[in-house]
């Protein structure tokens, strides 16, 4: 991937969402309103996370059995390009809701499990930070890791089924995807999803190189 | 069968060490009682239609006493001891081993804590105890599977008692609430079947657990 046509791809992916997303024709429905539009902003948010977070299992996993330091960088640079956007997911969520239901933040459980969700990979930086030897905490971090995804896939995909949310798609909401996303909305939300996850991709890949430059600096 | 044999030997040592000092049993349930007594006492205002302030606080309690009970597992034991039995046996009959005397040890601490909390708070107790009683032992087995793969973390990254905290709390919470959910349909009385789905649910994390740990603990074990 060190080719530059996914990076123009992207940027251009990413330029046209942002443009036609706010210009073009949406359904009209009740209360969403006009506030349909963020579908194309919130949700590719949380697809570049789990993009990330799944980059960072495999490398946790490859870096168990490679004990190699390059694996472990990139785990934890993806981890913390996935947190970006999961606190932008939530932002973003959190705008929505204003307008919708009223206020920032109402307790709604998809809101507090992916805010958990996020907790669980603040607790992973933390546990890095409490180990000083590299190998060691590559070891003991990429385990932790291992061992919190499945709960993280439980959290944000499970849970919220089990409860009663007003997010769209639960609790007799309408989701976006059964009838409310037509054609129109289809040509924008797909190449946002695919551009945001670039995006995402590409942010992790910088930040690795920054990274694995530094710890060659410390090296020499 | 070497395995079994294995596990069987270690859960016989760790309640032979248990028995000898009685120091986490008497420990825990001293801290589950006094914690209830406490809660009692401060929360007495409360009037009898706070059935669900009765149930998330005697979840809020286990939770607690379990971190301090179960954490005790790796965390307590000396660098020698740790390489001792690593000597003697494989990690996965080490970690199974503990996780089963974290459940014998998470059972006996509950129903305690149940009985004394039912005594304590007279107008509480839910109309259907069985299954309030089913949740309470699947808390007791999620609780002791997830703390004890938690704890062998905390305790190889060699700072204690924080990190356990904030590197649990985040897991324990699904569980946590499928389980307040589950004791509230029996502090509320309805039907078994309305609860086959929490159930289900915990069972599955139990299993993941359990099978994410027996994977991971061998890469956490040797050093």
């Amino acid at each position: 991937m060190n080719k530059t046509w996914w990076k123009i791809l992207a940027s251009v992916l990413v330029i046209y969402t942002a443009i036609a997303g706010l210009l073009l024709g949406v359904p009209h429905l009740a209360i969403l309103n006009e506030t349909i539009r963020n579908l194309y902003f919130h949700v590719p948010m949380w697809f570049a996370m789990i993009v990330l977070f799944s980059i960072s299992v495999f490398y946790s996993v490859k870096s168990l059995s490679t004990k190699s330091e390059i694996d472990d960088i990139k785990a934890v640079e993806s981890v913390n390009a996935g947190i970006i956007f999961g606190i932008l997911g939530l932002i973003t969520g959190a705008f929505w809701a204003k307008y919708t239901w009223g206020q920032f933040w109402s307790f709604d459980p998809k809101q507090n499990f992916a805010a958990i969700s996020i907790l669980l990979y603040f607790a992973y930086l933390i546990l890095r930070n409490a180990i000083d030897e590299e190998q060691k905490r590559a070891k003991i971090s990429a385990i932790y890791n291992i061992f919190a995804f499945p709960m993280m896939v439980v959290l944000l995909f499970v849970l919220p089924r089990l409860k009663d949310s007003l997010h769209p798609g639960n609790g007799g909401n309408p989701g976006f995807n059964s009838y409310d996303l037509d054609s129109r909305m289809r040509m924008v939300f797909y190449p946002a999803c695919l551009g945001w996850i670039l995006i995402g991709y590409w942010v992790y890949t910088i930040r690795f190189r920054i990274r694995s430059l530094e710890v060659k600096q410390q090296q020499n | 069968m070497q395995l079994a044999k294995e596990v069987k030997y270690l859960i016989q040592k760790e309640v032979v060490l248990e028995w000898r000092s009685k120091y986490t049993i008497n420990g825990v349930l001293l801290y589950v009682v006094s914690t209830i007594f406490t809660c009692y006492l401060s929360f007495v205002s409360l009037g009898k239609d706070d059935k669900l302030v009765w149930n998330a606080l005697f979840w809020i309690i286990m939770l607690f006493a379990s971190i301090n009970g179960v954490s005790k597992s790796f965390l307590q034991e000396t660098k020698g001891q740790q390489l001792y039995s690593y000597i003697l046996a494989s990690p996965a009959a080490v970690l199974i081993s503990k996780t089963v005397y974290n459940i014998l040890l998470m059972l006996v601490l509950t129903t305690v804590a149940l009985g004394f909390y039912t005594l304590v708070f007279n107008d509480y107790s839910p109309p259907d105890l069985l299954l309030y009683y089913v949740a309470v032992i699947i808390g007791s087995i999620s609780f002791s599977t997830v703390f004890t793969m938690v704890s062998a973390i905390a305790s190889k990254a060699g700072n204690g008692g924080m990190l356990m905290a904030i590197l649990s709390f985040p897991i324990i919470i699904p569980v946590l609430i499928l389980l307040i959910k589950l004791a509230k349909n029996a502090v509320d009385g309805l039907p078994w079947e309305n609860s086959y789905d929490e159930i289900a649910m915990l069972l599955v994390v139990n299993v993941i657990t359990v099978a994410t740990s027996l994977l991971l603990f061998p890469y956490l074990w040797r050093d």
